[in-house]
């Protein structure tokens, strides 16, 4: 039975990721910001399945605060043998133009609070010999195009990031997982199939749990953005900068 | 997820469809969604309705589906409490193998448990069970005046009466607690026999209704002259044995990736079924099942409803008074027998005599037929104008789920609550369905 942290364990895709593995009886440790939410899911991955499910709250850009959740989650869980980075704003660009405040916490919580936590990860999970880093990245840090680059630029620091740390963790033994999800919806409208491009949390949750078995090093989810993505990050600046994406 | 977007939502019968702005709720605990000034929402479950009721076009939804939390379960003394977006088939998942099952079950394990409250919903066992609602101990009934109501039979009971079976006008509920029932194991031991016409069927099933927990008589709509209403009729109960290891896994896998061009299901090929499934059938055939083939065969095919082809179908389902039921009930067989309409599948069921919760439920004690009919426009809408007038007649009324075409006169006529009702619906919700019935004659 796996051990399994969640940090951003409301997010919808967190969500769905977490009870795949409470069908999977794991043991789960959840972090989010808002209590009762996090509540609600804990006890309900409880009755999914999860063998034992434990939360604390926390905000993700009080750096200083993180070594002390990743004790307590290590000494609850006993080891960790699945870390998820799934925390994440999808803040206005047109506010982040306008505001150097707004971007820069844009930046810290998408990029910097992720690598803070992802600094303090590595040596744990690199002194277990074992164990998984899966971080939610997105298509958008591929590259940065007009309607949201503060956001895809903070994942594209994230992505960067994970990088290097796969190359420094993988004579450890520690898998670095890099999720780059694309347009993801609600189920509303599943019944008219809006493409190979589109999702929905619980369908990018179980692309997730197959790269982490998998041990892959970087899932586009749905996987045809693999291509497209390749795709456009072919195009040359000249062309691209007249570009309406 | 971004609230009010606009989004091309259809219900189950592909028949009503329309634009609406579609709002959706992160947890139970978020407040009731601000909407722009005259716009009306409902909350929408899985779309399972075949026809407007769940809809509100030119108006705004409430995804329900993100709510969908499970709270509690006492696995002692079956008591489940969830959110109300949770669908039964992921209940079944979790109360299953601790020896519980919801007490009612529909055709389709893919509805939630708000839809299965908003339209109290039957099942094969109503004639012992009652409807879904008389199993529901309590909920949470969020107004948009920010009220959180706690209703139960004994807390506000009037909330609880109106919001069961209510169509979810009378505001959004949150979460709900079910009472489940004891199942000894997943196997349903099934017992069928053909029946040679209606007065055989109907007798049949009535003394099935007697002895066994869950009937229903499929009719071989079909059948003309003498062997009008014939059909087979199935009944079942909870078995201790235990029968080969279900097709878990591969059940479902089939489905209807698109909806063809025209519908599949025609005159000629609905012929051909329906003699070859009475025919084909022995004279009495016993089988273990497990529950989810006995309770949902029609989810084995994901998106069935696309065989109807683009124009989507129509279900045309009426409880008829118990008493002088045989007699209505061959009269609607005629009707249909004599037109130029074929009803594709065609299900007769008795209902028992308990009362429903609910202000405007469904069930009640007599006996109910449900037919699948092609959207073939006015010509079908004439037979529908002869069978409302056999059920009016008889002191029926049509189910609000199925719907899509009933004139106000019959919904008032069947559901004389409607105006007791209208005093609980909240003032920010609305339905294509309610606006309809519900418009001046």
């Amino acid at each position: 039975m796996k051990k399994v942290l969640i940090i951003g364990a409301t997010s919808a895709i967190a969500e769905e990721t977490a009870r795949l593995f409470a069908q999977r009886l794991a043991s789960l440790y959840l972090v989010a910001r808002n209590e009762r939410r996090v509540a609600a899911i804990a006890s309900d991955l409880g009755i999914r399945g999860a063998t034992q499910v434990a939360y604390e709250t926390l905000d993700v850009n009080d750096f200083a605060s993180h070594a002390a959740m990743l004790d307590r989650a290590t000494e609850a869980l006993g080891k960790l043998d699945v870390v998820l980075i799934a925390h994440g704003t999808l803040d206005n660009q047109r506010a982040c133009e306008e505001s150097v405040d707004l971007t820069m916490r844009a930046l810290s919580t998408n990029a910097l609070s992720v690598i803070a936590l992802c600094t303090q990860i590595a040596p744990r999970l690199s002194a277990q010999g074992s164990g998984t880093l899966a971080v939610i990245s997105s298509v958008a840090g591929d590259r940065g195009k007009r309607s949201n680059y503060v956001y895809g630029s903070a994942k594209a620091l994230v992505s960067t990031y994970l990088s290097g740390l796969r190359q420094r963790l993988y004579s450890a033994g520690v898998q670095v997982l890099t999720i780059k999800p694309g347009l993801v919806d609600t189920p509303m409208t599943a019944s008219f199939p809006k493409g190979p491009l589109w999702s929905t949390p619980r369908r990018v949750a179980a692309g997730i749990l197959r790269a982490i078995d998998k041990k892959r090093d970087v899932a586009y989810l749905p996987r045809a953005w693999g291509p497209a993505m390749w795709f456009i990050r072919l195009i040359p600046e000249k062309v691209f900068k007249r570009l309406e994406l | 997820m971004p609230q009010g977007q606009t989004r091309l939502v259809r219900s189950w019968g592909n028949v009503a469809r329309g634009e609406h702005s579609v709002y959706s709720l992160g947890s139970r605990f978020d407040e009731f969604p601000r909407l722009p000034a005259q716009t009306s929402i409902l909350p929408f479950g899985n779309g399972r309705s075949y026809g407007d009721s769940c809809l509100n076009v030119g108006g705004a939804l409430l995804d329900m589906r993100s709510l969908d939390r499970f709270i509690q379960f006492d696995a002692r003394h079956g008591t489940l409490r969830c959110e109300a977006g949770v669908q039964l088939g992921e209940i079944l998942r979790i109360v299953a193998p601790a020896g519980w099952l919801p007490c009612v079950l529909p055709g389709t394990q893919y509805v939630t448990v708000g839809g299965a409250i908003a339209n109290d919903v039957h099942g094969k066992n109503h004639h012992r069970a009652g409807s879904f609602g008389c199993h529901v101990t309590q909920f949470e009934l969020l107004r948009s005046n920010g009220e959180r109501l706690l209703c139960s039979p004994q807390m506000n009971p009037d909330w609880f009466a109106a919001t069961i079976g209510g169509l979810g006008l009378t505001g959004v509920v949150t979460w709900a607690e079910l009472q489940l029932t004891r199942v000894s194991g997943p196997w349903m031991s099934v017992e069928s026999v053909r029946c040679r016409d209606l007065s055989e069927l109907l007798e049949m099933s009535r003394a099935a209704s007697q002895e066994h927990a869950y009937t229903v008589a499929w009719v071989d709509c079909a059948a003309r002259r003498k062997r009008i209403g014939r059909g087979i009729l199935q009944w079942a109960d909870s078995a201790d044995e235990v029968g080969e290891t279900p097709p878990a896994d591969r059940w479902c896998r089939l489905a209807v990736p698109f909806t063809p061009p025209i519908s599949l299901l025609n005159s000629a090929t609905m012929h051909v079924f329906n003699a070859l499934h009475y025919r084909r059938h022995g004279g009495r055939v016993r089988s273990m099942q497990h529950y989810r083939q006995f309770f949902f065969p029609l989810d084995g095919i994901r998106h069935w409803n696309r065989l109807y082809g683009p124009r989507g179908f129509y279900q045309y389902q009426c409880v008829v008074p118990a008493d002088g039921a045989d007699a209505s009930i061959r009269r609607l067989l005629r009707a249909i027998a004599a037109s130029s309409e074929d009803s594709c599948l065609a299900v007769l069921k008795y209902f028992g005599d308990s009362v429903s919760p609910g202000l405007l439920s469904f069930p009640r004690c007599g006996v109910t037929l449900a037919l699948d009919f092609p959207n073939r426009g006015a010509r079908l809408e004439s037979l529908f104008a002869r069978l409302d007038a056999i059920v009016a007649d008889a002191g029926g009324c049509l189910y609000p789920a199925k719907d899509a075409r009933m004139p106000p006169s019959l919904f008032r006529a069947g559901f004389p609550q409607c105006e007791t009702f209208s005093r609980f619906i909240d003032a920010r919700c609305s339905s294509s369905f309610w606006r309809r019935v519900m418009a001046e004659a």
